[in-house]
This record gives C-alpha cells, sequence and structure tokens, in this order.
C-alpha cells in the first residue's frame, strides 16, 4: 500500500497557481494534502488563496509570513538583510497584512510550526525553514549532508520536508531524506513562468519525491498585481522567471545558474 | 564595571560555522586596519597543514558543521590552498577570504571545476576598502587597489561571483555614497551584479593604533543580551581553528581567554563571557563574519 501527499511551498497569494497545483494533484489522485508555510506575500489578493485551502482540506504548517500576519507583526521576519530586499519585502508585507481579512488571520495564528506524519511506518517532518529555525534558509549549496543528519538523528525522522528558500531540492544523507518542496508564489529563478510543488509517495519500502511544474495564467497574475499596486519588480519576476528582489541571501551557486 | 550578575555569557547553540586560519598571520600586505596586525613578517600564528585540516573537517562532520571558512593572513599564501578547498568542497560549502592580489588564473580554473563537481558553493569574499586607489591603498598599501580589481576580474572571469568586502574606514553617514561608488565601478571593471559586503571596523591590533582602541564602557552585559538574537554573534555559532588551538571566534584569536581547547568538541561545548571591545562591535553590527551581502545600500529602492 502507498499513501501519496502533495506538498505544496510558500503561496505567497498566488491564488492562481495553488488552483492550478490542486488541480494537477488532484489528477495524480494524491491522498493528502499539506502546505509548508508563507500563504501570503508578493501577489494580489491575499483572501483567494484560503477558500481554497479550507475548501480541500489542505493542512497548512505556520511559516514566518503566517506568523508575522496572524500576530499582525510590524514585518514578515524573512530573514533578508539587505535593504534593498527589507524594503521591497517590507511593501509586500503591508499590502498582505492590509488586505487579509480578520478571520483569516486568525486562521494564520493558530497554525502549529512544524507537523510529524506517521505513514506506513515512515516518519515525516514538515516544516517551514528548517527543524530548528521557522527562517531558515536551507540552499542546496550550502547545506552539507551531515548537516542534515543532526536533524535525523535528533528528530527520528525518516524525511524531513520545508520550503522558504523559494527553489526546490532533494538529497538522500545516511539517515534519511530532505526535500526542498520549491514554491507556488514566484518561478524559481529560471528564467521560466511555471512554479512548483512536490509529492510523495510514501510505503513501507520507502519514500518517494517527485517534483512538478505548474503551468498557471501568469497574465493574468501580472495584470491583477498592476491593479493592486504591487512593484514593477514583482511582475517583472511574474513574467520572466527571474528574481529582482530578494537576491542577497542566494549563496554563489543558485546565483550562478542566472549569473546575478 | 561588570558584576557576576551582569556577565554576558554565551553558549554555541551549534557549531554552524568552522573557521580555519590557515595561514596564521602572514599576508602580503599590511594594511593599516588590520585587527590582527598580519604582514609579511608576522609569523605569530603559523600555518595549518593540509593534514591538519583534514583532520578537523572530519571532526566537524560528526558536530555537523554547516560551512567552512578560511583566512588569515592571506591564505593564498599557503602552497596547498587549492587542494585545501578540494578538500572541504566535498563536504560542505567552503568561503575563503582573500585579498585577490595574489590569484592565479590556473587556481581559479581548478577551484571552478572543483564547484562543478561538488554539490557546495564555493565563495570568494574580496577585501577591498576603497573604489578607487585614493581612498584603498592608504590604507591596504601603494598599488594594491590596481591588483586586486585584477584578482576581481579573474574571479569573475573564472564564473564566481565574489563577495566584494569593505572595512567602514568612514563615517556611518556615508555608507550610501561609498556604495554607489564601489557598485558603478565594480560594473565599470565588468562585474555585472556585484555583491558587496560592509564591515565595521574592530578597534584591535593596527587599528588600534590608526583609531584609537575601546572604552572601558564599550562592553556587552548580560543585560545587553536580554531579548537580544543571540545568533547574531559570531561566537553563538562559530570557533576557529589555529596553529595553537581552537578559538571562540576569527576576532579574538590573539586574547588567551578565548583560546578553548585543543579540540572542536570540547571547544564548542565551553561557553564565552564576551569581555572585549571587540564583542560590543559584534553586538552591535550583528552577523558581522557571515557571508550576506548587500546589491544596493542603504537606501533601498533606489538602486
Amino acid at each position: 500500500m502507498s499513501v501519496r501527499l502533495a506538498l505544496f511551498g510558500g503561496i505567497y497569494n498566488n491564488y492562481l497557481a495553488l488552483e492550478a497545483a490542486l488541480e494537477a494533484a488532484k489528477a495524480l489522485g494524491v491522498d493528502e494534502y499539506y502546505c509548508l508555510g508563507d500563504i501570503g506575500a508578493f501577489g494580489p489578493f491575499p483572501n483567494r488563496s484560503f477558500p481554497l485551502l479550507y475548501e480541500n482540506q489542505v493542512h497548512c504548517i505556520q511559516g514566518n509570513y503566517d506568523d508575522s500576519i496572524g500576530n499582525q507583526l510590524d514585518n514578515c521576519q524573512c530573514g533578508y538583510t539587505d535593504p534593498r530586499d527589507n524594503y521591497f519585502a517590507q511593501i509586500s508585507y503591508d499590502y498582505t497584512l492590509e488586505n487579509t481579512n480578520a478571520d483569516n488571520q486568525k486562521f494564520l495564528q493558530s497554525l502549529e510550526k512544524e507537523h510529524v506524519l506517521e505513514i506506513e511506518e515512515q516518519r515525516i517532518l514538515l516544516c517551514h525553514g528548517s527543524p530548528r529555525k521557522t527562517n531558515e534558509f536551507l540552499w542546496e549549496s550550502t547545506t552539507p549532508l551531515h548537516f542534515l543528519d543532526i536533524f535525523f538523528h535528533q528528530r527520528e525522522v525518516d524525511c524531513i520536508a520545508g520550503t522558504h528558500t523559494g527553489i526546490k531540492w532533494h538529497a538522500n544523507t545516511s539517515l534519511g531524506q530532505f526535500v526542498n518542496v520549491g514554491v507556488l508564489g514566484r518561478p524559481e529563478n529560471d528564467s521560466t513562468t511555471n512554479v512548483w510543488f512536490t509529492t510523495l509517495d510514501i510505503s513501507r519500502d520507502g519514500i518517494q519525491h517527485n517534483f512538478h511544474p505548474v503551468v498557471y495564467d501568469y497574465d493574468r497574475l501580472s495584470r491583477e498585481m498592476q491593479m493592486e499596486g504591487l512593484p514593477d519588480e514583482f511582475i517583472e519576476t511574474i513574467q520572466t522567471g527571474r528574481w529582482t528582489t530578494c537576491l542577497e541571501v542566494l549563496p554563489q551557486k543558485e546565483r550562478q545558474r542566472l549569473n546575478h | 564595571m561588570t558584576s557576576e550578575s551582569t556577565t554576558a555569557r554565551v553558549t554555541l547553540s551549534h557549531l554552524d560555522e568552522l573557521w580555519f586560519q590557515v595561514t596564521g598571520t602572514r599576508c602580503n600586505l599590511t594594511c593599516n586596519h588590520c585587527f590582527i596586525s598580519c604582514s609579511p613578517h608576522n609569523n605569530s600564528f603559523g600555518f595549518l597543514s593540509r593534514t591538519e585540516i583534514q583532520k578537523s573537517l572530519e571532526e566537524s562532520r560528526q558536530l555537523g558543521v554547516k560551512g567552512y571558512y578560511f583566512t588569515g593572513g592571506e591564505p593564498f599564501l599557503h602552497p596547498e590552498m587549492v587542494e585545501i578547498l578540494e578538500d572541504t568542497l566535498k563536504i560542505g560549502p567552503a568561503t575563503v577570504l582573500t585579498n585577490a592580489t595574489v590569484l592565479k588564473d590556473e587556481w581559479l580554473q581548478r577551484l571552478q571545476q572543483a564547484q562543478s563537481k561538488s554539490r557546495y558553493s564555493l565563495e570568494f569574499r574580496v577585501s577591498i576598502d576603497g573604489f578607487d586607489a585614493e581612498t584603498n591603498d592608504p590604507i591596504r598599501g601603494e598599488g594594491t587597489f590596481a591588483r586586486a580589481i585584477r584578482g576581481v576580474k579573474k574571479l569573475v572571469h573564472t564564473g564566481f561571483l565574489p563577495i566584494i568586502t569593505a572595512t567602514r574606514t568612514w563615517k556611518d553617514s556615508e555608507d550610501s555614497s561609498m556604495l554607489s561608488g564601489f557598485l558603478s565601478m565594480l560594473k565599470q571593471q565588468g562585474y555585472s551584479q556585484p555583491r558587496i559586503k560592509l564591515l565595521p571596523t574592530l578597534k584591535l591590533g593596527a587599528e588600534q593604533n590608526r583609531s584609537g582602541g575601546y572604552t572601558d564602557q564599550q562592553r556587552v552585559t548580560g543585560e545587553m543580551l536580554q531579548d537580544y538574537d543571540r545568533s547574531q554573534l559570531v561566537c553563538e555559532h562559530s570557533r576557529i581553528v589555529t596553529t595553537r588551538g581552537v578559538h571562540v571566534c576569527p576576532i579574538l584569536i590573539e586574547s588567551p581567554d578565548a583560546l578553548l581547547s585543543n579540540d572542536l568538541a570540547t571547544a564548542a561545548q565551553k561557553p564565552y563571557t564576551l569581555g572585549h571591545g571587540a564583542c560590543f562591535t559584534c553586538y552591535q553590527y550583528g552577523a558581522i563574519c557571515s557571508n550576506i551581502s548587500t546589491g544596493s545600500g542603504p537606501s533601498g529602492a533606489s538602486a
């Protein structure tokens, strides 16, 4: 027997991509849906993602953005240090906070920071950044396998899934497997306009991951972002698949992909 | 006065960063702001051998170290620096802090190949302290600006994206204009999306002579650490290996109290009391030894 999970990373208000991802996941015969946090940010109309999450019983983990919006904090706790990155992050945060209704804020506040699943004798830890810190960036090129093994050892799990960086990756270590599920919110700086989600097929024999590209109506998203007065820099990213903001946290290898 | 009740004691949460003082205090330059007074003749710390580093790398795997950093002196004075970085990239990400004045194309090509084969990044941090010879050379030495820029161009040509680190020898209020100067100079030199990191001066070593040391009041107290994000402090997540042993952080290697042990595991378990003026700088600015860069400057969207 095998159980298939769909894992969605940061949605960043991109309800159009979420809709497309849910449809794709249904077609794949997914049994359960999870979102690893950061429902808001970046895109337009923050309240539009929530009905999709509620109707499809998507179990959500709290990301740094959700904690901030849910508790009405001053900033998104994204973990950027560059002034320009923080400037744009704040525009997006102020917009999202102002436009997320009270019920949805309460929902965000109620979310748990991690969730451990036990399926077919496999233990899977779902978190946002890392098991030790919600906004920790675990990039493929700066996360040694022996570092991940510390988490597998401490938490006694077979698989850890996270998001937060915006770029998917997977690694098998000597003690388990780590998967960054990617994000639905914006393309992953590879000059394509699609976004990504991940499925896990879990059986007693092991856990198999698969990354799935999501094609969605990014022109409509761009128009709506423009209508809402969101920065041109954000719209450019949606249109080109290249990051124009939040770049300074990128390590060299991830940056070299487009020679940023 | 720091009483026992207000002692600022910091325990390592996890050994995220392991540093190597790979060429000790030996450098081909004699910068007048160097906090450990490195020079061609300063042998107070020696070179670490490749074997010693391999041993520490192996030990570090058990401790779950997240990243490796190589500093000096000038690391590329080490005859086996390329091999040491190749060894490191087999197990984790590496960062090397260099003045870029002695880099050879052949080394960089080998290192680019090593990085391509590895799943990990190799980051270069290049010290340049002004955006032209007039501002840089009085600090770093005659002709060093031109030599460092040649090094940066070699790095960029080989496909690396170096982080230019500049020590703030100017007033804080001039950050914005200095950053603009750096950005336009680097773009002119063919580095289209430069990464820059500004560093505070550390009033130790040669810098103490240049601008004066710390006052007795410039100390971190226990009260100051309440509600403070301790992960901003280098000693909360780092240790450094030198020929003398394992020290609490790269800044304080000359302070006897900062030498914690001969082995990593013991040094990782020892808390440290922030008793130095440099700890105050670390506290004030935060993350001063990390790789996080800036692409713009304090003015944000104007870039």
